[in-house]
């Protein structure tokens, strides 16, 4: 404390103030069973003062250097401090709070646990964005955070917490639902990607066909996702029970295929408006010259209307990633497998947990899936602003 | 040589461009100059077929157009636009290479085309080679535009309002390089304006073009001297056509012999300048010099002389 005129950053502050209203609310929660809805506790109830005191303090502490305007290093010093501290509390006082509850107790993170965690992830996030790190730097900070996140899994530090107890008990239904996901999201987004394109060039250069293409892929987008996915049975089952061989490539009403056919109907509309969008900012004057130097209409896509639309086209592609990873969860009714299998599961047996083992690894995904997608769009997007 | 033989263009029913008829001279510029809306971009587009003529043909040394593929064709003509038209995701280099990278020049051939040409519009080539057009000044984005038009070695050279974009004080830089490197490599030219001045200081000849028609097509005394209709001489401007013509007359046509006072005219100088020198210091006479020696005198009666003869 040199002097009484310390900066204070505005959100600095705006963390700080949330922070210790988020110590108020129940930090973790004890019930009887997996089933039953269970009591929350208080971050300084949670075990003996051996354990919450220090946490408390470095939770109260990281709020404090998140204050100081101006002090990127000590903001983020103080958000990683702080979720060392959550990380502490949730893992010293499972246990203890185990052994108070009975044979079937179950403990889980509560509302103050969330609340802290999303101001912490901000005020780094906050911090981060101060140091302005080029795509590299944010390519290794992403890697970092995913080695981290499996490193604290791996290391059973959180293994009494029940979202890991169920995890435990369908490790491995948990990869497989994983890798068909992945497939999901991503094999839709390629198929998207096979069709779109070639669509969303054959629009840039008919403008019938545009203006008969996009407002149906716009219609498509305004369908309720669960109604998409419902609408995909009766179609699909027609189809495998019409179609001689279409059972035997896996077409039917339930399963993967109908999910990945919604999805990909999601996604037609990004993919191709993006493309139109991407290929119609060539700079006109440049279009003329490339025309009037005797460049064939090919030679023009490949060498200046694609390049220079790249980076609007994979924004489509990530808007489709992220949007897609979060829809493959209602695969999961429709029997298409993926995460949503633990959600729906979840929902059926009233099994927060279970839920939560379906969502939490869902938003990490997108999340991931956002980051490196902006960083490819910053890559691609490599010649110099118009100096102003 | 450029022959353009009765060319149309119709939109509905308008004759953008109305049976125009020229001849362009190997290693000349010409300039074809109009008001907004009488042609002059139809008339050069159809020349290297980004526009079809609606009827009529354009021979390029004796060969029509029409006989080759346009893309073809237009690796042949060179074509500078206003607003330089670079491409933003491209170097310097890979700009100015664009034309004979379509040709499938050797890399090393491309690379010293690009020195050589970067070399001429003065612009070191180990520093601009690989910057990109938005590292660059309007100035020297618009001589990148016109070395990408030159880099195949072009038979003809369009351009179409190439110095409009830039300001006042570059733009008579530009033009007077233009002119320089246009002797330097005889290049034949075909410049769009809407500036009778830039026509007259730039061209060879000028096509002026109203409606849709060529109404004039002269070398530029000509045009200031007897401008073929009304719309010419309004073009030419009445008040300023005597300056105009005192503009392309130069000191040594009128050089007498005899004395005067005060500082000497270099006789390359214009009629112009010379009035100007005598207005401004209120002499009747200047000394004329041929390399930096007094060899007699312009005189204020000559000078006014040559502007009233065509009066
Ligand atoms: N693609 C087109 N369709 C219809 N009319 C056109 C087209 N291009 C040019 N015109 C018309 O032809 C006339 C000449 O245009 P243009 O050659 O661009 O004139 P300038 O270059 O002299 O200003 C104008 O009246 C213009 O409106
Ligand atoms: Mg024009």
């Amino acid at each position: 404390m040199t002097g009484i005129r310390t900066h204070i950053s505005p959100p600095g502050l705006l963390f700080a103030v949330l922070g210790l209203a988020a110590l108020l609310v129940p930090f973790m929660t004890l019930a009887a069973n997996r089933i039953v809805a269970g009591d929350g506790i208080v971050a300084w109830r949670i075990a003996g003062p051996e354990i919450t005191a220090p946490g408390v303090a470095a939770v109260a502490m990281g709020l404090a250097m998140g204050l100081v305007a101006g002090r990127t290093r000590l903001r983020f010093l103080g958000a990683v401090l702080g979720l060392t501290g959550l990380l502490w509390l949730l893992s010293r006082s499972a246990p203890v709070l185990l052994s108070q509850g009975g044979e079937y107790a179950r403990v889980s993170p509560a509302a103050g646990f969330w609340f802290l965690l999303v101001i912490f992830m901000l005020l780094m996030a906050d911090a981060l964005a101060a140091l302005k790190p080029g795509p590299f730097m944010r390519g290794i900070i992403l890697v970092a955070f995913l080695f981290v996140l499996v490193f604290i899994f791996r290391s059973g530090l959180l293994s009494d917490l029940s979202v890991l107890q169920e995890f435990s008990g369908r490790r491995d239904a948990f990869f497989t639902e994983f890798v068909r996901h992945l497939g999901l999201s991503f094999g839709s987004l390629a198929a998207a990607a096979v069709i779109g394109f070639p669509l969303g060039i054959l629009c840039h250069h008919r403008a019938a066909l545009r203006s008969a293409t996009l407002p149906v892929l716009s219609f498509l987008q305004t369908i309720p996702s669960l109604a998409m996915f419902g609408l995909m049975i009766p179609i699909l089952g027609w189809v495998g029970n019409t179609v001689p061989g279409a059972q035997a490539i896996g077409i039917a009403g339930i399963g993967f295929a109908p999910a990945f056919l919604a999805l990909l109907l999601y996604s037609l509309l990004p993919v191709v408006g993006n493309t139109v969008a991407g290929l119609a900012s060539t700079p006109p004057a440049a279009l003329e010259a490339a025309c009037g130097m005797g460049m064939t209409r090919g030679q023009r896509l490949l060498r200046i209307e694609l390049p220079l639309g790249l980076p609007i086209i994979l924004t489509g592609l990530r808007i489709v990633l992220v949007q897609n990873i979060g829809l493959a969860v209602i695969a999961g009714l429709i029997g298409g497998g993926g995460f949503g299998t633990f959600v729906f599961q979840g929902l059926n047996q009233t099994a927060t947990d279970l839920i939560l083992l379906g969502a939490l690894p869902t938003v990490v995904l997108a999340l991931a899936a956002a980051i490196l997608m902006d960083i490819v769009v910053e890559l691609t997007r490599q010649t110099p602003e118009e100096a102003a | 040589m450029i022959e353009i033989d009765r060319i149309t263009k119709t939109y509905g029913t308008v004759n953008a461009v109305d049976a125009v008829s020229m001849t362009v001279e190997t290693g000349s510029i010409t300039v074809i100059v109009g008001t907004s809306g009488s042609g002059k971009t139809t008339l050069l587009r159809m020349i290297n077929r980004l526009e079809e003529p609606t009827s009529g043909e354009v021979r390029i040394n004796g060969k029509s157009t029409s006989s080759l593929k346009p893309h073809l064709l237009r690796r042949r003509i060179g074509y500078a636009i206003q607003g330089h038209g670079l491409f933003p995701h491209h170097t310097v280099a890979r700009n100015i290479g664009a034309v004979p990278e379509l040709l499938k020049w050797s890399r090393d051939k491309i690379n010293a085309r690009v020195d050589e040409l970067l070399a001429l519009f003065s612009m070191d080539p180990a520093e601009f080679r690989d910057r990109f057009p938005a590292e660059l000044s309007g100035g020297q984005q618009q001589r990148v535009g016109v070395a990408r038009a030159l880099a195949p070695r072009p038979d003809l050279l369009l351009m179409d309002e190439p110095f409009g974009a830039l300001d006042p004080i570059i733009r008579t830089r530009a033009q007077a390089d233009l002119r320089q490197i246009q002797r330097k490599l005889g290049s034949t030219i075909m410049l769009v304006t809407h500036d009778m001045e830039e026509a007259i200081s730039l061209g060879d000849h000028v096509a002026v073009m109203d409606a849709g028609k060529l109404v004039q097509y002269a070398p530029p005394a000509e045009i200031i001297a007897r401008p073929a209709t009304d719309f010419v001489a309004n073009m030419v401007g009445d008040v300023e056509r005597p300056l105009r013509l005192l503009s392309l007359i130069s000191v040594s046509e009128i050089i007498e012999p005899g004395e005067a006072e005060g500082e000497a005219m270099p006789e390359t100088a214009s009629l112009r300048d010379a009035l100007s020198a005598c207005l401004w210091t209120g002499r009747d006479a200047l000394p004329a010099s041929r390399g930096g020696k007094v060899v007699g005198r312009v005189t204020l009666k000559a000078i006014r002389a040559r502007a009233g003869a065509h009066a």
